[in-house]
Parts: C-alpha cells; structure tokens; sequence
C-alpha cells in the first residue's frame, strides 16, 4: 500500500481495462518521423502465404463499402479514450476472396513500422481499414492516409500508415513485439509486455 | 527485456530515498528497487500506488541515468490535476513503499557500443531520458560524439542546469544547445522561438555523418523536430521519438 494515496478517478461508468485511465484528448505515440505519404501513391497489398497478392489503390479502396465504427481505444501507455468514430473499410470485405489458410498476418507500414496478430483477429467485424477520423480525413499524425483499426488490442496493433498485410502459417514478431512488448496485447487481461 | 520470451516483468517495491527539485514543477527521486536488473539509457518504468481499499493506479516515468547498484533516479514532472504525479512530488515520504516495473522499451535506447554520433533534442521534460543517455556515456567512458539541442519556457524551466552546465564544460564530446521558447536568459543572442531548421541544423549533426537521433518531448515538438531531421536529409529509420502524452 502507498501511504496517504487515495487515488480520485473511481466512477460509476462502465470498467475501463485494468490499469488504464480516461483521456479527452488524443495523444499521438510513435517511434519514429511521421510518414507523409499521398493518396495517388497509395496503395493496400494482402499477400497469401502462397505469394498471391490482392492490392487497392486508394481510389478502388475508397470505393469499397464504408463502415463508421465508434469504438473504445486501449493504448498500453495506459490511457484510454472512449466513444472515438473512424471511417473505413472492414478487414472482413478486404479479406472476402483472399484465399488462405493461413492463422497469422504481420501488418506492415510505409516508414517500415510492423506488427504481428492472429488473422482471426481481423475478421468478425473487429478490425478495420480507416482512412477517416472524427468525420475527417485521418490526420498523418494518427497514420493517415490510412491505418488499421484493432480497438480489441491495445492500439500498437492498430498499425498507423498501413501498408499491406502478409499472411503466414508462422507468428512472426513485429516491431513492439520484439521490443519487449506482448506478443497478442489485449487489454483486458493487461498483456502490456512479454510474458505477462 | 528485448525478447520475445523474455520472464514476465515482476512488480517490486521500491522505498523512496531521496528527492531534488530540478525546477519548481520537476522533481528527482531516488529509489532503492531491491532485485532491480539494471536498464539502458531511454528506458522507463511503470509507477504503480495502491489506495486503502486496493484501488490502483499506474504510470510510466522515464529513467533519469544509469542505476547505482539498486538505486535508480526518475525525474518526474508534476501534473497539477494528475492522478499519480502530484503523490510522487508532494506526498510520497522517504522510506514509504510503491510498487515499480521495468525496465520497459526496447527501441528509445542508446548502447554505449554504438559508435555513430549522437544527436539528443529534448523538448521540456522530454529532457529526461537523454540526460539518461548523457549519463550513461560519461559512465561508459564513451568518446561519441554527442549533441545536445534543449527547448525549454524559460532558463528557470531547465532541469538538470547546473550538471548540464557541469557536463559541457568536462565530457569532452559533449555539446549542449538551448533554445528558449519564451523567456531567454540576459545576454542571450536572439529572440525566445519555437525550435527551428536553423536551430537543428546549426547544432545538429549533417546527414552524411549517418547519426543517431533521439527526439523526446510534447507531439508537436517531436512532430516538427522529427520533420525538420527527415527534411535536412537524415534516415527517417535513424530517428528515434519517444512522445510525451499527459502522464498525470
């Protein structure tokens, strides 16, 4: 126990995750320059772990069918920031007809950011492309032009300036993940850094 | 710390031994971690208190130098409406337990081995884990080349002043630069400014000498320090940012 701490921010509203704390604004965190990166040379690649590739320019990718998912967000330096609205498309359209069979995608980003998740972790409705924030276009500061959205893991999965997806029969670490950071990261069972 | 199979990280309790004001709003404290396994420059640690009824509340702090055996410094910077940050400097007492876990990060790091130049470009208290990394070089006995470009308010707002003064003057290769965004020191040559391209291409390293970069501070700083570093031609692969949200 920590003498004369009392702690203030308990409520009635809903759990966050253990050990997070609310926030209004929306810290940027990342580890390196943002990527500036034009739409006109933008493009989203899905290659199979057979070496076939599925890829969007930015034109046919804003022209697929778009979902307004407002989500909770989870960033394992601990804030938490409720109700955020993102627009985009879902994981789910953009892996109909990739044929694979494949448990693992290492998500990869202009600037060479990576990260490693279950593919069964993108599909279901949980993950998405987003090219919108707040009912504008996706700051760079926040991954823009485009980033992916995984707000069931803690937000480094949600790889900013997002790239392409390569999808294997093997987990292959990602950038976090290999500095110390948990493999898979969810926040409810608080998976902040390896082996916990 | 760097492995995916690394030991899970333990909690452990760690006693207050000694606080410094750096300036009116930071504070040094010194804590004894028994089993602390030492750390590298640019690392930080999770903070954690625990109230009477068990509620608890955690944070991360960087690390302000190399450990002293079991001993570790971290600098903190009060938040006025923060939650943890404000028992740390005004109510934690010497001997009382919190709870700490780290070392943690794996990336904002500087090894000692390393041998390209350093460039440090602290915004505020983003000074803290590059002091760590100044420190660490002196106690490796480092000779690479490192620079130093520091934005404070003001000079009263500078943390660790009287060592980096200290610093300058006797780690050779050590050179240290300032800018002030609001209020200057007498004598000082030019107006208080927001950092620069002439700031860091004056006191920076040229992109051909391949350098290493770390930028800490708030996101706007390290947003246009990290843009004026890939604009003046460095490997954006070479810079380094570790951003500061609120840390309340």
């Amino acid at each position: 126990m920590s003498p004369g701490f009392q702690g203030r921010r308990r409520s009635a509203e809903p759990a966050l995750p253990p050990g997070q704390y609310l926030t209004e604004d929306f810290p940027v965190l990342s580890a390196g320059p943002t990527p500036r990166v034009r739409p006109d040379v933008w493009e989203f690649v899905v290659a199979t772990e057979t070496g076939a590739e599925h890829r969007w320019t930015w034109a046919e990718f804003t022209a697929l069918p778009q979902e307004t998912p407002t989500v909770d967000i989870h960033c394992v330096t601990r804030w938490s920031k409720r109700g955020t609205t993102w627009q985009g498309v879902s994981l789910d359209v953009l892996l109909d007809g990739v044929d694979t069979g494949a448990s693992y995608a290492l998500v990869h980003s202009y600037g060479g950011y990576t990260t490693n998740l279950p593919l069964a972790d993108l599909r279901g409705g949980r993950a998405w492309v987003v090219h919108g924030y707040d009912g504008r276009d996706l700051p760079a500061e926040h991954g823009g032009p485009a980033r992916l959205l995984v707000p069931h893991l803690y937000l480094w999965k949600s790889a900013k300036w997002v790239r392409g997806i390569r999808l294997g029969t093997t987990d292959e670490p990602g950038f976090w993940e290999t500095a110390g950071y948990h493999d898979y990261g969810d926040p409810w069972r608080e998976q902040r850094y390896a082996g916990d | 710390m760097s492995s995916p199979l690394a030991a899970p990280l333990t909690w452990r309790v760690a006693r207050l031994v000694e606080r410094r004001d750096e300036t009116p709003t930071a504070q040094t404290l010194v804590l004894d971690v028994p089993g602390w396994p030492g750390h590298l420059p640019g690392q930080h640690v999770d903070v954690r208190l625990t109230a009477p009824d068990g509620y608890q509340a955690a944070r991360s702090y960087s690390l302000a130098g190399p450990a002293e055996g079991e001993r570790v410094a971290l600098t903190v910077q009060r938040v006025p409406d923060g939650e943890v940050s404000p028992y740390l400097t005004d109510v934690w007492a010497t001997g009382d337990p919190v709870e700490v876990r780290g070392p943690v990060g794996g990336w904002f790091v500087w090894r000692p081995a390393e041998l390209a130049p350093v460039l440090l470009v602290a915004g505020g208290s983003g000074v803290v884990p590059l002091m760590a990394m100044v420190r660490a070089r002196r106690a490796a006995g480092s000779r690479v080349p490192f620079r130093l470009i520091y934005s404070a308010r003001t000079p009263a707002d500078v943390i660790y002043a009287d060592e980096l003064r200290r610093r300058a003057r006797d780690d050779h290769g050590l050179d240290v630069a300032y800018v002030y965004t609001r209020t200057a020191p007498k004598g000082w040559r030019g107006e208080p400014h927001r950092i620069g391209l002439a700031d860091v291409n004056t006191h920076g390293w040229p992109a051909e000498l391949e350098p290493l970069c770390y930028v800490c501070g708030p996101t706007g700083f390290v947003e246009t320090v990290a843009d004026l570093l890939v604009g003046l031609g460095h490997q954006p692969r070479r810079v380094r940012t570790e951003r500061f949200g609120p840390t309340g």
